[in-house]
């Protein structure tokens, strides 16, 4: 089979009303704009980091969104805080705070 | 008089040993906070000329205060006759004590303090005429200091102007009783010369004009308050903002000697934060203020947090880095290192997970510069085009080392308090440099270009695309043409303050347009808002600073603006219907075959 470099993101379901949102409502406190995403991808697609390696800023985020906490730390430390996410965003996300408080938060037990 | 001490003398003396007991256990203290660096270079330099320097500031900034001068004439004229003033008035006072013959030859030091009431009879040695009517005249110099602060604290409160200073409660006591010093000074010497016809020309004429009973009655009493007012002073000195004044001259000779910031806070740090005069220089331009009201994150505030004890977190966070504030400081602090310093503090400084970077390698590029665009002008492609461009034109062998993809060069990270994240960056960098064997580097962005000149070890010569640019020029490289456009420069924060490039990127413009004036520029220029110093600010605001950057530039009514920095460029674009270029981008355009 020809590989083209990318494959099918694997099936998931997330109930939500089994989640726990609190580091969400903690995030969306210190920045408001979060909540402004429409989840469009510039920010992955400008960013320093995935021209590297797999990493996708906005599917963290959505993550995050969704509470599912797994590996996030881990992952977000892959981003270098280069800020051209930030400078894409049509939305006026405030992304490197986002990151940062982000980690903060993952890290904070 | 045949004995030279009176009860009231005691509040002064008292007050006086007490303030150098403060001030020496202060500074010892702090001394031996200073690091194992700081100390070899005092030891290297203390007997050195540069003891000279440092005199000539001390007199220049502790006592004349220029700097003031030079930004607020008349608030320069108020610190200068406060300060300078009353230093004289010590001096010749301490003189005029000393040259008059006493009868057991004691000479105490509040002599030269109270020296009209110990000494009743004039002319006691030759000149005494002369000294007397020196002191008055100096006396009404300091008070015309005073009254100028009275009508400044008044004035600027009732039209509810310029955000005046909030302070603390040492500091009211201490600057109540500074305000009381020399007015009870003029009174009591006033009285005596009424009762004693001991006064010069000023308070003898005041003298006179006091009835004898009334001077009889209180002459005691005034002398009394004098020497209370400065007893306070002294007490609450070491407490309160006017401790400045003498840290202010220690800090100058430290720094003559080369003692700097370090990463982390040490003894220096201390005497920085102390030399704050919290003159309040640094609210009125500072852009959140400015543009957004935010009145809580100056440096004079941070400071004052930092020095009491009562610093928070979102105060070291909420800065834009721009460092306006320490160009515009009189005592020129190191504001922006000590605030790195509280950012460095953060407990969340974690390892990076930065191995996907393990298996980029370096480039054979023996004998080539290398060229750094930096992530920011992967966004601006017109700049990172006209540098290829030009480095063909001028038949330069070069590697642009960040072509496809770039490597952060960590000053984001860095400017967060992420340091062990930005130092892994940095080895990856370094090595990839070293590896390719590149002869310079060019760098675009002047974020990546601070960071490589200051935190990089790299034994290669760094310079940011303008200083290039002009290089060639300069040396014929490439001819540029003259356009006909009139062109305003906008100073990047880093590239300006951050490294102190202002005069290469001027030159560049001035060989191919019309380079006309900013309202206010070089030193003074303001930030473009969209940087990466801030995380609490939303977009919103950055938006009104960039407007308020860009307004500055419309002074002159030019056709272009110009700057030298990607992320400066990507602020402006959208805020006006100019067009704005990057000098490689103007250069690029007017080049000549
Ligand atoms: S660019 Fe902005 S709006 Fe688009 S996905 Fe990223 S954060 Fe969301
Ligand atoms: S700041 Fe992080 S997420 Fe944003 S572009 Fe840079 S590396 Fe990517
Ligand atoms: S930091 Fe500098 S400008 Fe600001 S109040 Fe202190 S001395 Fe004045
Ligand atoms: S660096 Fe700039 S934003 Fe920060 S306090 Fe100073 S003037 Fe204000």
């Amino acid at each position: 089979m020809i590989n083209f470099g990318y494959s099918i993101a694997p099936t998931r379901v997330v109930n939500l009303d089994n989640c726990d949102f609190d580091k969400l409502q903690q995030l969306e406190r210190i920045v408001p704009s979060f909540k402004r995403c429409i989840n469009c991808g510039a920010c992955t697609a400008t960013c320093s980091a995935q021209q590297f390696t797999h990493f996708n800023i906005r599917k963290i985020k959505s993550l995050f969104q969704e509470a599912q906490y797994e590996k996030l730390a881990k992952e977000l430390d892959k981003c270098m805080l280069c800020g051209k996410c930030t400078l894409v965003c049509p939305r006026g996300l405030n992304l490197r705070p986002i990151i940062m408080n982000m980690r903060k938060i993952l890290n904070t037990k | 008089m045949d004995n030279y001490f009176h009860p009231f003398v005691i509040p002064f003396v008292l007050g006086a040993i007490f303030l150098f007991g403060i001030c020496i256990w202060k500074y010892v203290r702090w001394f031996k906070h200073f690091d194992r660096l700081q100390r070899a270079v005092i030891r290297k330099n203390i007997f050195s000329w540069k003891f000279i320097p440092a005199v000539w500031e001390v007199i220049r900034e502790g006592l004349l205060h220029i700097r003031i001068s030079r930004k607020n004439l008349i608030l320069g004229y108020m610190h200068r006759s406060i300060a300078f003033g009353w230093a004289l008035l010590i001096i010749v006072g301490f003189v005029e004590s000393r040259l008059t013959p006493t009868i057991d030859g004691s000479h105490p030091f509040w002599m030269a303090i109270f020296y009209r009431f110990f000494f009743h009879s004039h002319g006691t040695f030759a000149g005494a005429h002369v000294l007397t009517a020196i002191m008055d005249f100096l006396l009404l110099y300091v008070l015309s200091g005073i009254l100028l602060a009275v009508i400044k604290k008044c004035y600027s409160k009732a039209l509810g102007m310029k955000k005046a200073t909030k302070h603390v409660v040492f500091d009211r006591f201490a600057k109540a009783s500074l305000w009381c010093i020399f007015p009870f000074r003029l009174l009591s010497e006033s009285l005596t010369a009424c009762i004693y016809h001991n006064g010069g020309f000023f308070t003898q004429f005041i003298g006179n004009l006091i009835p004898t009973e009334f001077a009889l009655t209180f002459e005691m009493t005034s002398w009394t308050l004098y020497s209370f007012a400065l007893g306070t002073f002294f007490v609450s000195l070491p407490f309160s903002r006017y401790m400045h004044i003498f840290t202010e001259m220690v800090l100058i000779f430290f720094r003559e000697w080369g003692v700097r910031e370090k990463h982390e806070r040490t003894g220096y740090t201390m005497y920085e934060l102390s030399a704050c005069s919290r003159c309040g220089m640094c609210i009125d331009n500072c852009p959140l203020n400015k543009e957004l009201g935010i009145n809580n994150v100056q440096s004079v505030y941070f400071l004052r947090d930092l020095r009491y004890k009562k610093n928070k977190p979102e105060i070291a966070d909420n800065c834009l880095m721009c460092a306006r504030c320490a160009s515009d400081c009189p005592v020129n602090i190191d504001l922006m290192a000590i605030r790195q310093q509280e950012r460095n503090k953060r407990n969340f400084d974690t390892e990076g997970n930065y191995h996907y970077l393990d298996n980029v390698q370096p480039f054979n590029a023996i004998g080539r510069i290398g060229y750094f665009g930096g992530c920011m002008s992967h966004l601006t492609p017109g700049i990172t085009e006209s540098m290829k461009t030009i480095f063909e034109v001028a038949g330069q062998r070069y590697w642009f080392m960040d072509e496809d993809r770039s490597i952060c060069c960590g000053r984001p990270l860095l400017q967060q308090g992420y340091n062990q994240q930005a130092a892994e960056l940095r080895r990856k960098l370094t090595e990839l440099i070293k590896k390719s064997k590149v002869t310079m580097l060019v760098t675009s962005c002047p974020i990546c270009y601070q960071t490589f000149k200051k935190d990089y070890k790299l034994n290669i010569p760094v310079i940011h695309h303008t200083e290039y640019l002009n290089m060639l020029i300069k040396s014929g490289l490439i001819k540029v043409r003259m356009d006909d456009l009139k062109t305003v420069y906008h100073d990047p924060c880093e590239l300006g303050r951050g490294c102190g490039i202002y005069k290469e990127p001027r030159q560049v413009l001035q060989a191919t347009t019309h380079l006309v004036k900013a309202k206010q520029e070089g030193e003074d220029s303001l930030c473009c808002g969209i940087n990466l110093g801030d995380t609490l600010i939303d977009i919103n605001q950055q938006k009104k600073i960039r407007d308020a950057a860009v307004e500055n530039l419309m002074h002159r009514k030019p056709d272009l603006i110009a700057t030298a920095c990607p992320m400066c460029k990507k602020a402006f674009v959208h805020s006006t219907t100019l067009p704005v270029k990057d000098i490689a981008e103007i250069v690029r355009e007017n080049l000549r075959s």
